[in-house]
């Protein structure tokens, strides 16, 4: 029987700034000098990081009230449509909305050079934000319209709420087709011309808990730069451990929805972002702390990127289409080397997520938990493990 | 009259034409190659800088080759404060100018092998790399 820790002693341990905090990348090294047994007893947290576009984020925000009062029915911001259909001067802003009178893929590639993805960063950066809404008037509600500033310190609440973030694992983007084309995943040249990754590897947070035993719902996070929680498990959250030929090939496909008060986050984390001919979106930086609670929890968090595989797919026909199947699977190894082998033939890669960035996350969490300024929360629930084979289901035409 | 800068982008089906060797034969130019990337078979870029009184002659004769040729009146900079290293434009650089260190994987720009054909600046996806006039 192994060493048993629970969060109320881990708890403690930071309050006494006692406590063990390295970064994933950190822990690989103390497993690999110490061993595993060893590395358990001694770290009491593992902090990871990942930096990346993640589409399915935005803010709700409430406006405070207009004299006289207005129920906004349309509303935009910088020129960015927010949905309005919530009570009369609560909003949503996606990260991906795109203004009315943006050219989109009409001249392609198109640009998107300023989303809602940007209108977040520039909240958060506390610049003046133009809001303009109509209402149709009602007895309660009789202003139709209004066109002004506001900031973020201006707005009684601006909470960001991401509904699929950290995306455990993703493909690793190639082109097979003879056109260049342009894509969540970046531009892809023809021919199996480059090859495009997006996650951290052996930082990244849901690749260190591949049975969500630690990470649920409650679970407080690094976000945006600020403080948030894990609010649920993200959409489409099907997580699987991938095997070839009964080989363990690492997790896959969880995902987190997370919330956090945006007013204490930065644009540093919060990165407006457009892809060429693809559109815009947001980068969010997000760091997850693991309580190294027993050996098993240890030893998920220390795997390394020669045990993390990202299958590689086609994104010249395969994903459009939704062809099932893929080109195989590549090790986040290989894929940070520089350049992997597709089909015979030597493709070089490139990463979407910023590692650097990744990297500063971790670190920064760690401080925060050496400091005893961040406490580990229990998940009030656990988030469904691969073991429950959640399958996604597919949208017909009828 | 000071030397003309000048970006020649080919097409793989004319990089392996004596194209400098015609310009200071054939039209008496005095060529100074400020960067090269070619390679056989393949697109390339050149940076010259071009004198002589031939020279429109000379680039004339190049364009009937099929190359593209800009003035160079302008450098891409990078915007350190927007650049997130994400290493999205590592892969797309044709000349190697943006590229990622290991093991620290950040981001390099050396604006030496820089040819000026702005993807870059087309597909950063914080709009970090930017031409300066």
């Amino acid at each position: 029987m192994g060493v048993e820790k629970t969060y109320a002693e881990i708890n403690a341990k930071i309050k006494a700034g006692q406590a063990v905090v390295v970064t994933a990348d950190e822990l690989i090294a103390i497993v690999e000098e110490k061993g595993l047994s060893q590395a358990t007893r001694e770290v009491d947290v593992v902090t990871t990081g990942t930096f990346a576009p993640m589409c399915s984020s935005g803010a709700f925000l409430s406006l405070g009230h207009t004299a006289p009062r207005m129920k906004m029915q349309k509303v935009w911001l910088n020129g960015v449509p927010a949905y309005g259909g919530l009570a009369a001067v609560d909003v949503y802003l996606g990260a991906t909305e795109v203004p009315e009178d943006d050219p989109l893929n009409s001249n392609y590639p198109g640009e998107f050079r300023y989303g809602g993805g940007h209108v977040i960063q520039d909240l958060v950066a506390r610049k003046p934000i133009r809001i303009k809404a109509v209402g149709y008037g009602t007895d309660c509600y009789p202003r139709r319209e209004i066109d002004t500033t506001l900031t973020i310190d201006s707005i009684n609440e601006a909470t960001l709420f991401n509904p699929r973030n950290a995306y455990q694992n993703y493909n690793c983007a190639v082109n097979l087709t003879e056109r260049v084309i342009y894509t969540y995943m970046g531009m892809l040249k023809p021919q199996l011309g480059n090859a495009h990754y997006s996650t951290a590897g052996q930082l990244s947070p849901l690749l260190k808990d591949p049975y969500f035993q630690t990470i649920g719902i409650g679970t407080r996070i690094f976000l945006g730069g600020g403080i948030g929680y894990v609010a649920w498990h993200g959409t489409q959250h099907f997580p699987s451990i991938q095997t070839v030929d009964g080989d363990n090939l690492g997790p896959a496909g969880g995902t987190l929805a997370v919330i956090g008060d945006l007013k204490q986050m930065s644009p540093r984390w919060l990165v407006g972002t457009s892809y060429l001919g693809y559109g815009a979106t947001i980068s969010v930086g997000i760091g997850v702390p693991i309580p190294i609670l027993n050996e098993e929890i240890a030893r998920y968090a220390a795997v390394k990127d020669e045990e993390l595989f990202a299958p590689i797919v086609d994104y010249g026909d395969a994903y459009p289409n939704l062809k099932p199947g893929n080109l195989g699977y590549v090790s986040y190894a290989d894929l940070k080397s520089g350049q992997i082998t597709v089909d015979g033939k030597q493709v070089i890669t490139a990463p979407l997520s910023s590692l650097p960035r990744a990297r500063e996350i971790a670190a920064t969490l760690k401080d925060w938990i050496l400091n005893g300024q961040f406490f580990l929360s229990e998940p009030v629930q656990a988030l469904p493990s691969p073991t429950e084979r959640r399958q996604s289901n597919f949208l017909h035409d009828r | 009259m000071s030397p003309k800068r000048i970006v020649l982008h080919f097409s793989a089906e004319t990089s392996d034409k004596p194209m400098i060797y015609r310009l200071v034969k054939d039209y008496d130019l005095v060529i100074n190659i400020v960067k090269a990337n070619v390679n056989p078979q393949k697109e390339g870029t050149m940076v010259l800088e071009v004198e002589g009184e031939k020279s429109a002659q000379g680039l004339d004769y190049l364009r009937r080759l099929g190359v593209t040729i800009e003035d160079l009146d302008r450098e891409i900079v990078r915007n350190e404060e927007k650049c997130v290293m994400c290493g999205a434009c590592t892969a797309i650089c044709p000349t190697g100018a943006l590229r990622l260190e290991r093991p620290s994987m950040e981001v390099r720009f050396i604006g030496d092998l820089c040819v000026l054909c702005e993807l870059c600046v087309k597909i950063c996806p914080v709009r970090a790399m930017e031409v300066r006039l």
